[in-house]
């Protein structure tokens, strides 16, 4: 390309005309040092420190802070609500993304903003909501109590302020996704004779499987990292209502900084492991359309 | 239209799909949402209005949306000069660092926020060379901005850069062949190829900051009139079991947000519409 460009400037200053699309050295060097020194600072040395500080006392207190009853008890609180909360929204991501690419029908672009309405509310609020529909004072209060039923302070009420807040994030994925696939395949197999269920499993699940794993690993990150959502509704009953986010927060404010990274570390783990699965999912989807764009 | 209506004749499970859609959408956002306008109704207009503009409250929103506003411009800057090293220059560690990009996205918001206060604490990795400087970061209003940075860059870099990549050098080397110089090319051409993608990504990484909770408490001090910011009002009104005046607060921060969602909207089809008007 560079190529046809120098021949095309011919009367030019030949320098000049290589350097058509490429940035003068100056240029370069500013926006690598700035950009890249900027990321070091504001991105990597955040994530540098947890893992320092987790270890910075010896790794004898870094497992004690691990093996700790209420830290136990916090990591098994997070892998519940996520287990719960995760395939909630999967089956709802996989339903708004048939209703809303596979048809059209009015309001459809509306339906669609408010399924991103989550992600625009702040996590203080979506735990607020909650409290307001079943706390002590809420709407339901007085039933549930009647009915010796906790949801607020309690595990419901931190599976829905994690359910709330990773809402969109399968849906999202999905619905340009399937837009973008269109339905002929799908119409084909139905006209072929296949039950719906039957062209759901061996149609369109294998052309959104890669999608579809991306939404689940980003709401499962979020799943298990949300704080001020639960934060809200937990009421902070250590050993009982205690996620590992909260869990973290209260070693930290106790002083216990070594054992708040060292729960932080775990918590940090997950994130550097949801960035690697999504590298490698993007990388096997571009490889895969590519093929099919070939095709 | 004749193939849309033929669609839902052919494909079954519209009436499943979308009503399952919408229940579950009304019982998970909708009708909860609900409940916060229900419940300022419990006070009258003066004392909502006395709530919303309260001493305390009116200094968190300064706090909030002006380090939300600072912090997205900063974005803005450096996120566009990140995505266009990692789509234009080639370097070593480029793909660590481009996936890398999203930790602010899958780290926990409460463990950026510890990790950010030992950083700039008085005695933290670089709160111990700026603090004989004379330059406090933590437990001030500049280290809510801090936190902000960090979990507003990826909307930027990530709203800009597919827009980048797919913006063809053709253009550039027109101008160029024209007679334009590098910076009247970037000027004339590329900015304004970038701008509606810039302008998104700086809505994004604005209306995030605004709600922004977990990564900002610890570095902030919470200091009221100083260092607060309105979503730790609504938890500490809860905390003082307050429900009208959280509500009241959170009310003035969902309309907010509702504002900025449309806006966004606006702008994600004006990204649509100029990146197609291109291709």
């Amino acid at each position: 390309m560079a190529g046809t460009v120098s021949r095309m400037n011919k009367g030019e200053s030949s320098f000049q005309a290589r350097s058509a699309t490429r940035d003068p050295f100056w240029m370069r060097a500013t926006i690598l040092t700035l950009g890249l020194g900027f990321f070091a600072i504001f991105l990597l040395l955040p994530l540098v420190v947890v893992f320092a500080e987790a270890f910075r006392k010896g790794f004898e207190t870094y497992w004690a802070a691990l093996v700790d009853p209420d830290a136990q008890s916090a990591i098994r609180l997070t892998l519940i609500a996520a287990a719960i909360a995760v395939p909630m929204n999967l089956v709802f991501g996989v339903s708004a993304a048939w209703a809303i690419a596979k048809y059209n029908f009015p309001g459809k672009a509306f339906l669609t903003t408010l399924i991103d309405l989550p992600f625009s509310v702040s996590p203080v609020i979506a735990g607020l909501i909650y409290v307001l529909v079943f706390g002590a004072q809420g709407w339901f209060g007085s039933w549930l109590s009647d009915h010796d039923i906790k949801v607020i302070f309690a595990v419901p009420g931190i599976v829905l302020a994690t359910v709330f807040v990773t809402f969109p994030f399968v849906a999202r994925e999905l619905i340009p996704l399937m837009e973008a696939q269109g339905s002929d395949e799908e119409e084909a197999a139905i006209v072929l004779g296949a039950s719906g269920w039957q062209t759901f499993w061996r149609v369109t699940l294998p052309n959104i499987k890669w999608g579809l794993l991306y939404g689940v690993i980003l709401c499962n990150a979020r799943a298990m990292g949300e704080f001020g959502a639960v934060s809200v509704v937990s009421g902070h009953i250590r050993g009982q209502t205690n996620t590992m986010p909260l869990h973290v927060e209260i070693l930290y404010n106790e002083y216990q900084f070594a054992a708040a990274f060292a729960v932080a570390s775990l918590l940090a783990l997950l994130a550097l492991v949801t960035i690697a699965v999504k590298s490698l999912v993007e990388g096997l989807a571009s490889r895969t359309s590519t093929r099919e764009g070939g095709r | 239209m004749a193939g849309a209506y033929a669609n839902r004749k052919v494909l079954p499970g519209f009436k499943l799909t979308l009503g399952f859609t919408v229940a579950y959408l009304s019982l998970i956002v909708l009708v909860p949402l609900t409940a916060v306008f229900l419940k300022t109704s419990v006070l009258t207009a003066d004392q909502f209005w006395a709530q919303i503009t309260a001493p305390r409250a009116m200094a968190s929103y300064r706090l909030t949306f002006g380090a939300s506003l600072l912090a997205a411009a900063i974005n803005a800057v450096f996120g566009l000069m990140l995505a266009w090293a990692l789509v234009r220059y080639s370097f070593p560690g480029r793909k660590i660092v481009d996936a890398l990009i999203d930790l602010p996205f899958a780290l926990p918001t409460a463990v950026a926020g510890i990790s950010l206060t030992a950083i700039y604490a008085k005695n933290g990795w670089l709160g111990q060379f700026l603090e004989p400087l004379g330059i406090k970061i933590a437990f001030t209003p500049v280290g809510v901005l801090v936190a902000l940075i960090f979990i507003g860059l990826p909307f930027v870099v990530r709203t800009v850069q597919p827009i980048l990549e797919d913006l063809d050098t053709e253009y550039e080397e027109a101008a160029a062949s024209l007679g334009a110089s590098r910076w009247e090319t970037l000027r004339r051409v590329v900015i304004p190829a970038l701008f509606p993608a810039l302008l998104t990504g700086f809505a994004l990484a604005f209306a995030r900051a605004v709600g922004e909770y977990g990564s900002v408490i610890f570095i902030a001090g919470n200091m009221p009139l100083i260092s607060e910011i309105t979503p730790l009002i609504i938890i500490t009104k809860l905390e003082q079991y307050d429900y009208a005046g959280a509500t009241a607060i959170a009310s003035v921060m969902l309309v907010v947000s509702f504002v900025l969602l449309l806006v966004i909207n606006l702008l994600q089809a004006w990204v649509a519409r100029s990146g197609g008007k291109e291709s």
